[in-house]
């Protein structure tokens, strides 16, 4: 307890002429900006490799946005749920079940009340993770494994497997499916959930009590956070965004299927943890998973292009997935 | 003289858990501006009182008034409204957030919008640091700085949100000899703002130091409440565990000092904290480290035991050239090694008293391929009782033991193993005097039972009042070898550390 002043790490930069760039280049923290970096790589790996296959042309790239926009969506949430040290396998099939859940309200009883239908999704399964996890005392994982088999098992019972057509077109154009202006709609869907979602965790005291609880828990408990209600909050948001998402299925597609969003919970979880949200909790970066979900579909977009098969681009995702979080980690 | 208001005062504070009582008839007060000491032995209902305090208990009787208002603190939000600020023993800050962010978790200042203003956080952040007269990056991340930086954050958080009564639980059990002495200082200053502080501690020498007086308590009732001048050691000593400790003052051992060596290593080098020690240790004997923090104590056990890699060097056992390059090597060499973070490294906290006793052991519970629970019962059983652990229930987890109960089954676990060669590193840290002297008294035994032991500890009394040799470690290498006779007294010692000869 010195009365010295403490170097932050990143004062350290200013090297000596002595020191080599090696030295300052170790000192930077450089891991946290690996998903900007790997974003940029990839990019330019493409841009360079496939321009001529149309990569860079504006339809192109738009796409690659449009269909990042649902897993970016539901990474959304996921990032509070890793923040907050838990995590949430069953957004995929919760997606799943909004969009049918939604479909079969509107042509039953029409657009206002299959919104709320499809909203109603996501509270009921949040709530009833929520509650499991932070009253029980269930670890999250269980949980929402369990509750991943069960959304995704109601979906096809109820729809008998069979797809649900959406004839509403209001409804159709607005959950993704028309433009807002110049733009189209998912993209900015997206981005408000990602400026919405950074704004609470980086700047309200709700989104610091995720981070605490995720990183300390005691600490957060003796803070005077209550850590079991900010448990059951993340669970809710996650499932809630997750079931905007599969209306967002819904409307880009025109209809409710329960296959909409299966498996998009891993895809989700990558996109996190890419952008730099700690998998143990205490961290959270809602732009950082934006960067990771438009990193995973820039992969996808110019593997297709290069003409790999879908069991190669697989492999190829897998392992700059694994690089990347390799290359993110601190020691 | 008038009797100034206690910024403090607990009246008649009963509380039992399941029918046991831990607190019976307790009166504590502590007055603006005093640094007021608590002490007792584990399970005297020092920890529990203060959990009341702070509301995380609540009390089954009894009244507490702050600053002369009686007041109900039903939570630890309540606690802090009334001014009542805590300094954990086990550091709780959040490690991922920033310095700033930690002093005001929860009372975040808000700017625009209701927004957090982070910008504002650190700049009332560097305030406290400057009443404080510290300084503390207040934008650092607090899993970036030493401990007694996370210190420096908790304090300032509780003084950030105006707590005017700090609670400083074990604080300088981490820390280094000069951050003691800062941590002192500004307890001082602290003071002098009409700041009042409960410090608890088991080191007699800090009590003296900073505290004016002091409540003892045993076996959840108080026993006295003294000024310091007018206590002695002996009797705090006496108060707090009941009897008479003979423990803690050195006791001449005659051992051969002309044995062949147990261990001898050369000119040992691993990474960039261990430069090259010499040492040499006999059956018998008690060897001291001794070393400001960083000098490369911890890290030279490591290397002894095979945890870190050694780069070059050579060490010898019974006069053989040896290869550690594991801790199963070391153990089938008869080392043993009980580590500085009895939680984090000696301890599986969720197992029971039992498993965690027998994990060194499995081998000899084994009947064919199987383990045997009776085997297993008998040989936890006959250490238990060896060792002294005061434990209901072998099967209830170790989580549940006290401090110092917790670290005799370390002990006694690596004791189970029967090695030749112990090291022991902070082997008191946070455990009461009274568990202090019982194992000093079982390293003394051990050694009189010709295993060679090497002791790592940051108290200089502890060093010795056990060593019959003191090394002290600098910049990772041996930079004195002194005989315990050679060592006048603590000053001595202190001086040799800190490298200077006089």
């Amino acid at each position: 307890m010195s009365h010295t002043v403490q170097k932050a790490p990143a004062d350290a930069g200013t090297a000596t002429a002595s020191t080599s760039l090696m030295d300052v280049l170790k000192r930077v923290d450089w891991h946290r900006y690996v998903i900007y970096i790997a974003f940029v790589v990839v990019f330019l790996f493409f841009a360079v490799l496939l321009g001529d296959q149309g990569f860079l042309s504006s339809n192109n790239l738009l796409n690659i946005l449009r269909q990042t926009a649902t897993i970016t969506v539901i990474a959304v949430g996921m990032t509070y749920v890793i923040a907050c040290a838990e995590i949430d396998l069953s957004v995929g099939s919760v997606a799943g079940l909004a969009s049918v859940s939604c479909a079969m309200a509107i042509s039953n009883w029409g657009l206002v009340p299959g919104i709320l239908a499809g909203l109603a999704v996501g509270l009921v399964v949040g709530t009833i993770n929520g509650g499991l996890v932070s009253m029980l005392g269930i670890p999250s994982f269980l949980v929402t494994l369990g509750m991943l088999g069960i959304a995704a098992g109601v979906a096809q019972w109820i729809t008998s497997s069979a797809p649900q057509p959406i004839l509403n077109d209001t409804f159709n154009l607005t959950f993704g499916g028309g433009d807002f202006g110049p733009i189209p709609g998912l993209i900015v869907w997206a981005a408000v959930f990602v400026a919405v979602g950074a704004v609470v965790l980086n700047k309200t005291r709700f989104g610091r009590q995720v981070l605490a609880t995720g990183g300390n828990r005691t600490a957060a408990e003796f803070t005077g956070i209550k850590t079991r209600r900010i448990k059951f909050q993340v669970l809710l948001i996650s499932a809630t965004v997750a079931s905007v998402a599969g209306m967002l299925y819904a409307g880009r597609l025109q209809s409710g299927r329960f296959q909409w969003g299966a498996g998009d919970e891993l895809s989700a979880i990558a996109a996190v943890i890419l952008g730099g949200t700690s998998l143990f909790g205490g961290s959270g970066a809602v732009i950082g998973t934006m960067f990771g979900a438009l990193l995973i579909g820039l992969i996808n977009n110019g593997l297709i292009l290069a003409g790999l098969d879908s069991s190669q681009q697989q492999v190829v995702r897998g392992v700059i997935i694994i690089l990347a979080v390799a290359l993110a980690r601190k020691k | 003289m008038a009797h100034p208001i206690p910024a403090v005062q607990m009246r008649g504070i009963h509380k039992a858990f399941y029918g046991t009582t831990v607190l019976d008839d307790v009166d504590f007060e502590v007055l603006p501006g005093e640094v007021h000491a608590l002490a007792g032995g584990n399970g005297a209902g020092k920890s529990t009182l203060m959990k009341i305090l702070q509301g995380v208990y609540s009390m089954d009787r009894g009244t507490i008034a702050i600053a002369g208002q009686p007041v109900q603190i039903n939570s630890i939000h309540e606690a802090r409204a009334n001014g009542i600020g805590m300094v954990f023993q086990e550091f709780s800050l959040v490690p991922s957030l920033t310095v700033a962010q930690n002093v005001f978790l929860t009372a975040e200042p808000l700017g625009r919008g209701g927004l957090i203003s982070d910008r504002e956080a650190v700049r009332l952040a560097r305030e406290v640091f400057a009443e404080m007269e510290v300084e503390v990056d207040p934008k650092a991340v607090v899993a970036d700085l030493g401990t007694a930086y996370w210190q420096l954050t908790e304090i300032a958080k509780a003084l950030g949100q105006d707590a005017r009564v700090l609670i400083m639980d074990e604080p300088t059990a981490s820390l280094a000899k000069h951050e003691t002495e800062a941590l002192f200082d500004l307890v001082e200053r602290l003071k002098a703002r009409g700041i009042s502080i409960i410090y608890i501690s088991h080191r007699m020498d800090e009590v003296y130091r900073i505290a004016d007086r002091i409540t003892i308590l045993r076996d959840g009732r108080r026993l006295l409440t003294e000024k310091l001048t007018d206590v002695t050691p002996e009797q705090i000593v006496e108060g707090i565990v009941g009897r008479k400790i003979e423990g803690l003052s050195y006791r001449h051992r005659g051992h051969e000092t002309d044995a062949a060596p147990l261990l001898e290593a050369t000119d040992l080098r691993a990474g960039s904290r261990v430069n090259g020690v010499t040492l040499t240790v006999r059956p018998g004997e008690i060897i001291g480290l001794a070393g400001l923090m960083g000098s490369g104590r911890t890290e030279l056990a490591r290397v002894l035991f095979g945890i870190d890699k050694l780069d070059s060097g050579e060490v010898k056992l019974h006069g053989k050239v040896v290869t550690i390059s594991n801790p199963q090597q070391a153990i089938s060499h008869g080392l043993a090694l009980i580590p500085e973070d009895r939680r984090a490294q000696g301890l599986v906290l969720e197992h029971s008293v039992r498993d965690n006793l027998l994990l060194p052991l499995l081998d000899r519970t084994r009947k064919g391929p199987f383990l045997s629970a009776t085997a297993a019962r008998e040989l936890s059983e006959r250490l238990i009782s060896h060792f002294a652990v005061k434990v209901d229930n072998p099967g209830r987890p170790v989580r549940l033991l006290s401090g110092g109960n917790q670290q005799k089954v370390v002990l006694a676990k690596w004791l189970g193993t029967e090695p030749d060669l112990l090291i022991l590193d902070e082997p008191t840290a946070g455990v009461d005097i009274g568990t202090k002297s019982e194992i000093l008294e079982m390293i003394r035994n051990l050694a009189d039972d010709g295993k060679a032991v090497i002791v790592i500890s940051s108290e200089y009394p502890e060093l010795l009042a056990v060593s019959d040799r003191i090394l002290v470690l600098r910049d990772g290498a041996v930079s004195a070898d002194l005989p315990r006779r050679d060592i006048a007294d603590e000053e001595t010692l202190q001086l040799a550390v800190q490298g200077v000869h006089s």
